[in-house]
This record gives C-alpha cells, sequence and structure tokens, in this order.
C-alpha cells in the first residue's frame, strides 16, 4: 500500500486544482510545496483569465482574492522618444466567463491551495522535492523531500517552469535559451483611488492591462507590461534569454528601471513605493517544446509542461494551468479507481489535454515563437515609423504642410514596404 | 568583456523583499574561473542583478539575493553555471504580493 493515493508537487495555479479535484473525488492525496506557503515562491504579470477558473470554482468572484476586474486593454509601440498606444475597450470582454482579472500570486495561491485543503488535500509547505522514487521498472513511485521518502500510486508535478524533477519523470532536457523568456517585476505601491483615477476608471474594482513592444527592451524581442492592482501597479518586462544574453548592453533590470522613466509611464506609478522586486520565467518555444505529459505513475500539468503562450498583446499560463490542473485531477482519479495508474491507465489525460483548448491553442500559435523571433523589426523598425507617422501628423510648425502621402511613403520605404508585407503575412499566418 | 549601460542600483528595491538567508549553503555555485563573455551573459539576464563587475573588473556574486527564476540555469546551465538547486526547507526569497 503507498502512504497516497496521489501526490501533487507544486501548489500554484495548477496543483492547487490538481489536489482540490482529487481531494473532492474522495483519494487521498499530498501536496508538496517548497515556499513556506502557496504562492511564496510564485509571480505573475499578471492577469488571470476567468472561464477555466469559473469551471472549478463557479462562486470564485465572490471568494477569491481578486484585484481588479480588466475593463481597459491597451497596447504600445514604444520608442524611446515616443509612445503609440491603442486603447480598447468593449462590453464582450466584460461578460461572466469572458472576463479576466489581476491578482497578485501571494494572496491568490493562498486562497486556491486552502480549497484543496478544504476538500481533504494535506499540505506541507517550506519543503522542495528533490527528487523520485521509481520502482524496477521505472515507474514513479512516489517522492523524496527533506530526508523523507513518501510513496503514493501517482505523482502529479505542477512545479513550474523552473521544473528540476521533469528531466527523470519523463526525459525532459533542459529548455534551450531561445525557448524560454526571463520576467522581471515591481510591485508599485499607491493608494486604491489614484491607482483608479489615473486609468480613466470610474471605481476601485475596474481595472486596465497594458502591453509594451519596442523600447521597453530596447529593442530586444520581448515587452513590457503593465497591470494595475487594487492599491498597487505591477509593473515589468518579459525578455527572451537567448537574445538578451547575446549583445545586449543595458541588462533587464536596467531596462526595467528605464522603463519607469518614460514619459508615458513615469506619470502612472509617480509617487509610487516599490513593495517588491520579483523574477520568474516564461516558457516561449509553444507546443515544439512540450514535454510528454503523462509517464509511467507520473503526469505534468502547467508550466512544468511548457503550458504557456506569449503572443505580445497577450499572455495566457495561469487559465491553462488552472484548466490541465483540473482534468489531471479528474483523470488521475479514473486511473485510481480502475486500479492502473501505469502510463497506459493514464492516458485518459492526454486525451483531454488534446480535446481541450489547452493543446488546441498550443497547436494553433506552433508558428508563433518562430515569427517572433525573426521579426526584430517589430521592436525596432516599427515603433519608430509608428512614432514618425505620428510627428508628421500631429506636429505642427507653421512650415507649409506636404501631403500625407509624400510625407509617410519615404518613411514606409525606410522599412521596406515588401518587409512590412512580409510581416504582417506572416503574423496572420502565425495566429 | 561588454561595456554596460548600467545607471542605476536596485539593490534598494530587493531590500524591500522578504528573504530566509541561508548563510551555510549557496545554492547557486559558479565553476572557478569562469569567463569574461559567459559572465557578461549573466550579467544582462539575472532580473535581481546578483551577477557584478566593479570599476576595477572584480566580478562577483551574491546568492543571498536570489529571485529563484532559474534564468542564469538556462542562460549558462552548461558553462559557468554548476550548480542550481532550491534553497534549503523554507529557506530564499518569500514573495508577500507575487
Ligand atoms: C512576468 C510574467 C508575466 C506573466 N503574465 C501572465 C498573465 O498576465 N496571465 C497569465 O495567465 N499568465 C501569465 N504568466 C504565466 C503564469 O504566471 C504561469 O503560466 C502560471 O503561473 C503557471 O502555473 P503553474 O501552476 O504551472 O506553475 P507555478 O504557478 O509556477 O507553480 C509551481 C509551484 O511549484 C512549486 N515548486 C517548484 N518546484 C518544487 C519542488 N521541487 N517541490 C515542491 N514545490 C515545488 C513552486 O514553489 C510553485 O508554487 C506570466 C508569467 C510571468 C513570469
Ligand atoms: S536564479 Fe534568477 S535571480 Fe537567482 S541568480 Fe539566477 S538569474 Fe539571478
Amino acid at each position: 500500500m503507498a502512504d497516497f493515493d496521489a501526490i501533487v508537487v507544486g501548489a500554484g495555479c495548477a496543483g492547487s486544482v490538481a489536489a482540490y479535484e482529487l481531494a473532492s473525488a474522495g483519494k487521498s492525496v499530498l501536496m508538496v510545496e517548497r515556499g513556506n506557503y502557496a504562492g511564496a515562491k510564485n509571480m505573475t504579470g499578471g492577469r488571470i483569465y476567468s472561464h477555466s477558473l469559473k469551471k472549478v470554482f463557479p462562486n470564485f468572484e465572490q471568494e477569491a482574492p481578486l484585484e481588479r476586474r480588466v475593463v481597459t486593454e491597451r497596447v504600445s509601440l514604444m520608442s524611446p522618444d515616443a509612445n503609440l498606444t491603442i486603447g480598447f475597450r468593449s462590453d464582450e470582454m466584460l461578460k461572466e466567463g469572458q472576463d479576466s482579472y489581476t491578482v497578485l500570486r501571494g494572496p491568490f495561491d493562498q486562497w486556491l491551495a486552502s480549497k484543496a485543503e478544504e476538500a481533504g488535500a494535506e499540505a506541507i509547505y517550506g519543503i522542495a522535492v528533490e527528487s523520485l522514487l521509481k520502482d524496477g521498472s521505472g515507474k514513479v513511485t512516489g517522492v523524496r523531500a527533506a530526508e523523507d521518502e513518501i510513496s503514493a500510486e501517482v505523482v502529479i508535478l505542477c512545479d513550474g517552469v523552473n521544473s528540476l524533477l521533469t528531466a527523470e519523470a519523463v526525459g525532459f532536457k533542459t529548455p534551450e535559451p531561445h525557448t524560454m523568456a526571463v520576467g522581471i517585476k515591481q510591485v508599485i505601491e499607491l493608494p486604491s483611488a489614484v491607482v483608479t483615477d489615473r486609468i480613466l476608471a470610474v471605481s476601485d474594482d475596474e481595472g486596465a492591462a497594458w502591453l509594451f513592444a519596442g523600447d521597453a527592451t530596447h529593442g530586444h524581442i520581448g515587452g513590457g507590461f503593465m497591470y494595475t492592482n487594487r492599491d498597487s501597479i505591477s509593473l515589468g518586462i518579459v525578455a527572451t534569454i537567448s537574445d538578451l544574453m547575446a549583445n545586449s548592453s543595458t541588462p533587464i533590470y536596467q531596462m526595467l528601471e528605464d522603463l519607469k522613466r518614460h514619459p508615458s509611464v513615469a506619470p502612472l506609478i509617480r509617487g509610487g513605493k516599490v513593495v517588491e522586486h520579483s523574477g520568474h520565467m516564461v516558457p516561449e518555444g509553444g507546443f515544439d517544446m512540450m514535454p510528454d505529459m503523462v509517464g509511467d505513475g507520473v503526469l505534468l500539468a502547467g508550466e512544468s509542461a511548457m503550458m504557456c503562450v506569449n503572443l505580445g498583446y497577450q499572455v495566457r499560463g495561469m487559465d491553462y494551468a488552472i484548466a490541465a490542473g483540473q482534468m489531471a485531477g479528474i483523470e488521475a482519479a479514473k486511473a485510481l479507481d480502475n486500479g492502473n495508474t501505469s502510463k497506459a491507465g493514464l492516458m485518459g489525460y492526454q486525451q483531454a489535454l488534446e480535446d481541450s483548448f489547452v493543446l488546441k491553442d498550443l497547436r494553433q500559435f506552433r508558428r508563433f515563437p518562430h515569427f517572433m523571433e525573426s521579426t526584430s523589426r517589430i521592436f525596432n523598425e516599427y515603433p519608430a515609423l509608428a512614432r514618425d507617422v505620428m510627428n508628421e501628423m500631429f506636429v505642427c510648425d507653421g512650415t507649409p504642410v506636404k501631403p500625407l502621402r509624400k510625407s509617410v511613403m519615404p518613411l514606409v520605404k525606410q522599412v521596406g514596404l515588401l518587409n512590412i508585407v512580409k510581416d504582417v503575412r506572416g503574423g496572420v499566418s502565425a495566429l | 568583456m561588454t561595456e554596460f549601460d548600467i545607471r542605476d542600483n536596485i539593490d534598494a528595491f530587493l531590500a524591500a523583499n522578504k528573504y530566509e538567508v541561508d548563510e551555510e549553503h549557496a545554492h547557486i555555485e559558479l565553476v572557478d574561473e569562469p569567463s569574461d563573455d559567459e559572465f557578461d551573459k549573466l550579467i544582462r539576464v539575472c532580473p535581481g542583478a546578483l551577477y557584478k563587475r566593479d570599476e576595477t573588473g572584480k566580478r562577483t556574486f551574491d546568492y543571498a539575493g536570489c529571485l529563484e527564476c532559474g534564468t542564469c540555469r538556462i542562460a549558462c546551465g552548461e558553462t559557468i553555471v554548476q550548480r542550481w538547486e532550491n534553497p534549503q526547507p523554507s529557506m530564499g526569497v518569500e514573495y508577500r504580493y507575487g
């Protein structure tokens, strides 16, 4: 007899939901989390798209520690001396199940873990799983943590993007630097009324999401982000590691300080106090970098399996992690009922993922990482072009005006009309 | 060696973070004589600014301020980052916001 039916490694988005489902199905579950509480080691942008959370907790709006509901989207092309922003709001994005909320992972993950514990899961905090136990045939039979060995019929790895265990579990190789990005973020405290006023919202429940391409990363692959919390602003940068490490003369933390001083960002955070400075990676390689998600006695859910999509105007990982955690929990419980947690017995999880938006999306965006990597103009020439065209339109100095066509065409020609057509086509087909 | 464009010191921001520093055990270890080119990569990517070179060219790495992102492992895990482990039980950074 194993000590537990299931062991879940990691109490992040995927882990707590997997443990919740298993416990709700009456299984004995142990959740092992290396942070001293759930969320202690986690950071996100972030905003969570609510659809998958709602499927697990239909009343999450009343229960979860949400910061603000996102009512405005902004996307910017940023050059050092200018910034072109598109703002968007619509009733569609506010509808139940289509809406999204800013979150801070400290409070949010503790709430999520408490749901698993209330359902009957046991949790240990402050201890990392060091390695996996395997039987003679190579089937995963438990975990080793703080010199203890604990056995289970099935182990679910929800240990996130920097997993040190997936190599042992399914032979996953350490990801290449061009498939991963580094994220840096500061939480900047401000009174909630000030945050509300600065984003032109009408109440402290309304929030904004804002993404920046171009100068936020000093022209490197990546971008800046800003999310408003109740009484703070999350401001940060995500940059592809290979590109950043190759030749940037500006380290990522300097880029963030520069972003804070940019004339279109500085007014938002003016007078605010940095209360936390954090770092975390983002998987960016998409479908082609994903490991096997099922092994003998073991499942992978969330970013341990690299389930994340970064499109520049949209970053998603938490909704995938929650959906995958739910499927892993449900399918592991079924396998336990059938008395078969071998790889074949656990394949229901793979099928569930295939049938869901999780793998469908990751497949759909399969070519996007390559497109981003090979289209450096998005981060350099296009922000500059946007600036120059806008300057032609808005700057007035009393010299006789030229027809817009005559002033804009030379600017477009600098970038190359064919390049623009090529990039637009490339982008559209990668989406 | 790259001439870096560094104008800010972010130590005060790290000081706002909560840490349980493990004085006994470094969870990240570099090789003995890391090459300058590889070390420069870590200066560029570490969000905690923990890999530093001072005016005299002296290089330092301070694991105590580690944000536990794993980026140095991905960037230089096959070159100069010899060991990258999770900190010992209950140690390391503790995000209150995240
Ligand atoms: C800068 C940035 C911005 C982002 N923005 C967004 C956004 O706006 N929207 C969005 O949806 N997603 C966003 N993401 C992605 C999102 O944060 C992740 O996809 C999501 O957190 C993944 O959830 P997870 O449960 O797989 O992993 P995590 O939430 O990382 O959880 C993994 C857990 O496992 C624990 N753990 C790890 N190793 C061990 C071990 N050996 N033993 C025990 N415990 C262990 C960790 O402490 C952690 O609690 C962003 C990410 C970053 C870095
Ligand atoms: S894990 Fe991240 S914060 Fe820690 S030293 Fe490496 S790059 Fe810096």
